[in-house]
């Protein structure tokens, strides 16, 4: 098939498969199949794409020509195409989990909830592909509106809080920063093609570089640099299909997907490295990183717990961006896919305890791991893997960042990885410990209340599909371990 | 119709442009029921349509046409030109009227006594011929004369809605007051600049004027026009007729007045600011930098704070009107071709949000007869279709990309960026988060919230949802693809600052 | 000063007038009072227009077959004119005064917003928190 027709055809795939959920919305199993078959003709789309990129093709479609001079265009390359592959393959197995858990809730409107779905799918490839900033930013823009109905499910006066901070705060710095960022770049460069190198050496005043790179960073709300990362958590309120694939995946990665293109491709590293521009970058990413883990440390909800390491974990690839080295980039990206293959494994697995339990604070969770092995023994694995334990693809991402750290000289770049590490022992494995070692309450009760509240249910497994697809990720995280070669030799182009 | 006849029509399309929709009035007030005059007025909205189309096309084509109204050369006749400016403005004239008229059937027999509707369609076409009047002349003095058309017709087009809330009287009334004052200080402007130019063709005042910019009575003209014109189109703080007006109106006069009547006040300004004053410097120039660009900024900002706080939709989209007026003046005020394009591009983009808004907000009266917050409660499940074209519409006011909005701003923002003013760049951007508010308030209410106990309503009717929902695909198709919309706004701005064309 | 004041009475006048008309407008609560006010205003700019077309020493424009001087015409056909749109206005002013009459009972500004207050409390009655 035509490279280019391909290409736009990720696009609509996921946009045709909502207005055919829309149209089935009466019936549950005919609107789920829908789901998993687009899903998997988006995956295979995707995957002949892969193919042609390996092969050396870079498959362009232009789309329309909005305004003249800031056309909509595609244009697939390396790092783009490892986050489409991220996203795509992970959207699989995310809409097996989400049958599982949405019907094992009977949670409510679930055919809004999977029509936006798509559309925030969709809106991910077009960030993927994105050929320009403009394009980018379009869909940037088109992915926090789509999600918003999910964050803002329940429809409770939480989750409506939740949905508002997270609305507020994701249009307020991309409509507030990057959208003069990139009017600045576009009045500065003449152009917002993503081209290798940069497009701004010489064109700007290196004194000012600094500020438009940070009206770039902090206006790319979704990579969740503090100040602005409270949306994160506020985002929680959704149900756990999409903290797991949108606020683990799509929209988080989208964010700093969309940190690494403005690095290599606007500015470029070397510009980057000669001005010194994104020094400052490297205090705020390595601060946000370890506030976020001791935050992390203090939640007992374990989504929450799970949002602020994610915000810690982020700050991993805007920091490795931030040196502007060629393996802090490299690092970066790998960080991408093997983040999150193991975080969307720690969130379906809280999932899969809510759908079993309906516990949401970790220590409610005493002992549950011997009744939920498998859950567990995901969990286990996710773990390890973003902590950065061989066998486990996260010990690539973390050699990569710590190697570019070095090839700085800052060595306390390197230290501060390696205090961020430990501290993602500290706040992960507690969760697997108290679930193999403590006893459960409701068989030691320790007070009378604790002996009353949970009746003698008989926890067991979560459904089949809520389990089924943590175990394929974590199962994933051992897997890219064995393949991480594969993915640094497709990136390998963007920094040369 | 043969070719003949149709090339033989062509030459006078400038007179049947206005003439067609001034005799229309007359004749519907001879037709007396309702529903003749609805379909009369509504075909004769497309003719006026399809007339200012092919007129855009000629003078895209052919440039500026120049044609001598009754065979009486300029100075001393009437004469109308045409150039890219004003084509564009009739065209989003005639093209709202085309699209609120074959909606207004439904709406204005729920909404108006039956024994007005033949009034009311005779209104609405005198202030169709008004405004269309008002673009097309090349005469000061027609000017204020159709500019009177217009404001009579559209005072009676307000009091319409006495049947549903007797303050449309006092609104229609202030309305009245307001807009003569701005009318009379208008053509006190045009007297003085006829006394010392001794023309009143515009284009000859164009000649004569920049000659004269120190010349007193000249500066105390051009404070009157710009006075004048700042009350017809509400500029802050100019604006207190139009909350009111908009609010108690049917909703179909809404509809067609907030997205034509203003922007016609604002092309009259433009016209005279940068064709007859044309200034380079000077006390003029500074009027620019120092009354209406403050004045556009506070409008965008003090408007939008106030719209958020208010209950009545209507009442809070002509908040954001007066808001979204200042990012237009603000185009005016930067003064540079970046700067009139943008404001041109939302003259035209601003008239498809507000009539996407206001007609969505007309199906709602329809069928819930309450536009507060507490009506659109829940109607994001009772009514899918008439909110999400309130939803679209809303991200266009926004300015979310793939939408007319964000068109526009990105054009502001460029023009503000690219004069190196950055603090007005903040601004911009400061009142389209705050725009994020309001317009969020409504679709929380509509899908967050449940309906009110015992509320049972139906989706509004196809003839009026189908006008709705082409001005909101207009807003999504000229957000996506805005080659042509950009492309014209840029002609007309080289054209009024005297570049090419 | 004098002198000034002589030479460009007409002016005086017109600013008298205008100033007038526009104090009625505002400082009035009677509807029917501020339409008056609207009225002298609007008289003001026809006596600016006429009063400029006067040429010293000229006749009426009547075309007589002699070499004459006469005052310019423009100016009175323009105010023709806008003398129509001015009772078009003042007919429309009045005509709604009456029916504000007829609805509120009163044609004083602040009683009318009193009633109007009244309105707006309606609305927000059902209000939900």
């Amino acid at each position: 098939m035509n490279p280019s027709f391909l290409l736009a055809v990720t696009l609509l795939l996921p946009l045709l498969g909502a207005v055919f959920m829309a149209l089935t919305g009466g019936r549950p199993n005919v609107r789920e199949a829908v789901t998993l078959v687009t899903a998997g003709l988006l995956a295979a789309a995707v995957y002949a794409l892969l193919q042609d990129v390996l092969a050396g093709g870079q498959p362009t479609a232009t789309l329309v020509e909005v305004a003249p001079g800031l056309p909509l265009v595609l244009q697939v390359e390396p790092l783009g195409m490892l986050f489409a592959c991220v996203a795509s393959g992970l959207w699989i197995i995310n809409s097996l989990y989400s049958i599982g858990y949405m019907r094992g809730n009977g949670e409510q409107n679930q055919t809004r909830f999977y029509i936006c779905f798509a559309i925030a799918i969709s809106s991910s490839m077009g960030i993927a592909f994105a050929g320009n900033m403009f394009t980018l930013f379009i869909f940037y823009e088109t992915l926090t509106l789509s999600t918003y109905p999910l964050v803002a499910h329940k429809g409770t006066d939480e989750a409506k809080r939740g949905a508002r901070v997270y609305l507020g705060l994701l249009m307020g710095t991309s409509i507030g920063f990057q959208m003069v960022a990139i009017i600045w770049t576009w009045i500065a460069a003449g152009t917002l093609d993503f081209t290798v190198g940069g497009i701004l050496r010489d064109k700007i005043d290196p004194t000012l570089l600094p500020i438009l790179l940070a009206l770039y960073m902090f206006g790319i709300g979704k990579a969740a640099l503090m100040p602005f990362h409270r949306w994160l958590p506020s985002a929680m309120v959704a149900p756990t299909p999409v903290s797991a694939l949108l606020h683990a995946v799509a929209v988080v990665k989208a964010g700093v997907f969309t940190v690494l293109k403005v690095i290599v491709y606007i500015f470029g590293i070397d510009l980057l490295a000669d001005t010194g521009a994104s020094q400052w970058l490297i205090g705020v990413a390595a601060f946000t990183m370890l506030a976020a883990s001791l935050v992390a440390m203090t939640k007992d909800n374990l989504k929450a717990r799970l949002a602020y390491s994610t915000i810690s974990q982020l700050s991993y690839i805007v920091l490795g961006a931030a040196l502007a080295t060629s393996f802090g980039i490299l690092g970066g990206a790998l960080h991408i896919a093997t983040h999150a293959l193991g975080k969307i494994t720690l969130f379906m697995c809280a999932g899969a305890i809510y759908v079993a339990t309906h516990k949401t604070e970790i220590s409610q969770m005493d002992g549950l791991g011997r009744k939920m092995p498998f859950t567990y023994a995901a969990f286990l694995v996710g773990s390890l893997s973003i902590i950065g334990l061989p066998p486990l693809a996260g010990v690539w991402s973390k050699w990569y960042l710590a190697m570019g750290a070095v090839e700085t000289g800052m060595w306390i770049v390197v230290a501060v990885y390696m205090i961020s590490s430990l501290l993602n022992v500290a706040y992960l494995i507690p969760v697997v410990a108290r679930g193999f070692f403590r006893p459960s309450p409701d068989l030691v009760p320790q007070s009378v209340g604790a002996a009353a509240a949970p009746a003698k249910d008989g926890v067991q497994e979560a459904p089949l599909l809520c389990v089924l697809p943590p175990c394929l990720t974590a199962a994933g995280c051992v897997v890219l371990f064995f393949y991480a070669d594969e993915v640094i030799a497709l990136l390998r182009p963007i920094v040369q | 119709m043969t070719g003949a006849t149709l090339s033989g029509i062509v030459p006078h399309l400038p007179a049947l442009q206005v003439v067609v929709p001034l005799l229309a009035a007359p004749v519907c007030f001879l037709l007396r029921r309702g529903v003749i005059c609805w379909g009369f007025a509504t075909l004769v909205s497309w003719a006026a349509f399809a007339t200012s189309l092919v007129l855009l096309q000629v003078v895209l084509a052919d440039g500026t046409i120049r044609y001598e109204m009754g065979g009486w050369a300029a100075p001393w006749g009437i004469e109308y030109v045409i150039d890219a400016t004003n084509a564009i403005v009739l065209v989003i004239v005639s093209g709202i009227g085309s699209a609120v008229m074959p909606y207004a059937r439904r709406s204005v027999m729920a909404e108006i006594p039956a024994n007005q509707h033949g009034l009311y369609y005779t209104a609405y076409l005198l202030c169709l011929a008004g405004l269309l009047g008002v673009t097309i002349t090349g005469d000061a003095f027609n000017v204020f004369v159709f500019l009177e058309i217009t404001s009579l017709s559209s005072y009676i087009l307000v009091s319409a809605g006495a049947g549903m809330d007797r303050r449309a009287l006092t609104a229609a009334y202030n309305y009245l007051v307001l807009g003569t004052v701005g009318a009379t200080f208008f053509v006190i402007g045009v007297g003085l600049l006829y006394m010392v130019t001794g023309t009143l063709n515009i284009i000859d005042l164009s000649e004569r004027v920049p000659a004269l910019q120190h010349n007193r009575t000249v500066h105390v003209a051009f404070a009157f026009i710009v006075v004048g014109m700042g009350l017809k189109l509400a500029l802050f703080p100019l604006h207190t007729w139009l909350p009111n007006a908009y609010t108690y109106a049917p909703s179909t006069g809404t509809a067609f007045l907030a997205a034509t009547s203003t922007k016609v006040s604002v092309y009259v300004l433009l016209r005279f600011l940068f064709v007859v004053f044309a200034p380079s410097y000077g006390f003029m120039a500074l009027t620019l930098d120092y009354v209406l660009l403050p004045l556009a900024l506070i409008g965008m900002v003090a408007a939008t704070v106030a719209a958020i706080y208010q209950y009545n939709i209507k009442r809070l989209l002509a908040y954001s009107s007066v808001a979204q007026i200042g990012y237009m003046v603000l185009g005016i005020a930067y003064g540079s071709v970046e700067g009139l394009t943008a404001a041109i591009l939302h003259l035209f983009n601003h008239a498809l949000m507000k009539g996407a808004l206001f007609l969505a907000l007309g199906c709602i009266m329809l069928r819930v007869g309450d536009v507060t917050m507490r009506g659109v409660q829940g109607l994001g499940r009772q009514m899918p279709w008439t909110m999400a074209a309130f939803v679209t519409g809303g991200l266009s006011l926004i300015g979310v990309p793939l939408t007319v909005g964000f068109i526009s701003k990105w054009y502001l923002i460029t023009a503000a960026l690219d004069d190196g003013r950055w603090p007005i760049a903040a601004v911009i951007l400061a009142s389209s988060l705050l725009a994020i508010i309001y317009v969020w308030k409504i679709v929380e209410a509509a899908y967050l919230k449940e309906p009110p106990e015992g509320r049972v309503v139906r989706e509004a009717p196809l003839s009026m949802l189908v006008p709705t929902w082409v001005l909101v695909l207009a807003n999504i198709g000229f957000g996506i693809n805005a080659e042509f919309t950009v492309g014209v706004a840029r002609t007309a701005a080289m054209g009024l600052l005297g570049g090419a064309p | 000063m004098l002198e000034l004041f002589l030479a460009k009475y007409n002016y005086w006048i017109v600013i008298l007038l205008m100033m007038t008309g526009l104090y009625i407008v505002v400082a009035r609560g009677n509807l029917v009072k501020k339409i008056i006010g609207l009225n002298v205003f609007q008289t003001s700019v026809f006596i600016l227009y006429i009063s400029m077309g006067k040429v010293a020493g000229g006749t009426a424009p009547i075309l007589t077959g002699r070499d004459e001087i006469f005052s310019n015409p423009i100016p009175h056909v323009l105010i023709l004119t806008a003398i129509v749109v001015g009772i078009a206005t003042t007919a429309l002013g009045l005509a709604f005064v009456v029916r504000i009459r007829e609805a509120y009972d009163s044609i004083e500004d602040d009683e009318i917003d009193d009633a109007e207050k009244q309105d707006m409390a309606r609305d927000l009655e059902g209000r939900l928190p």
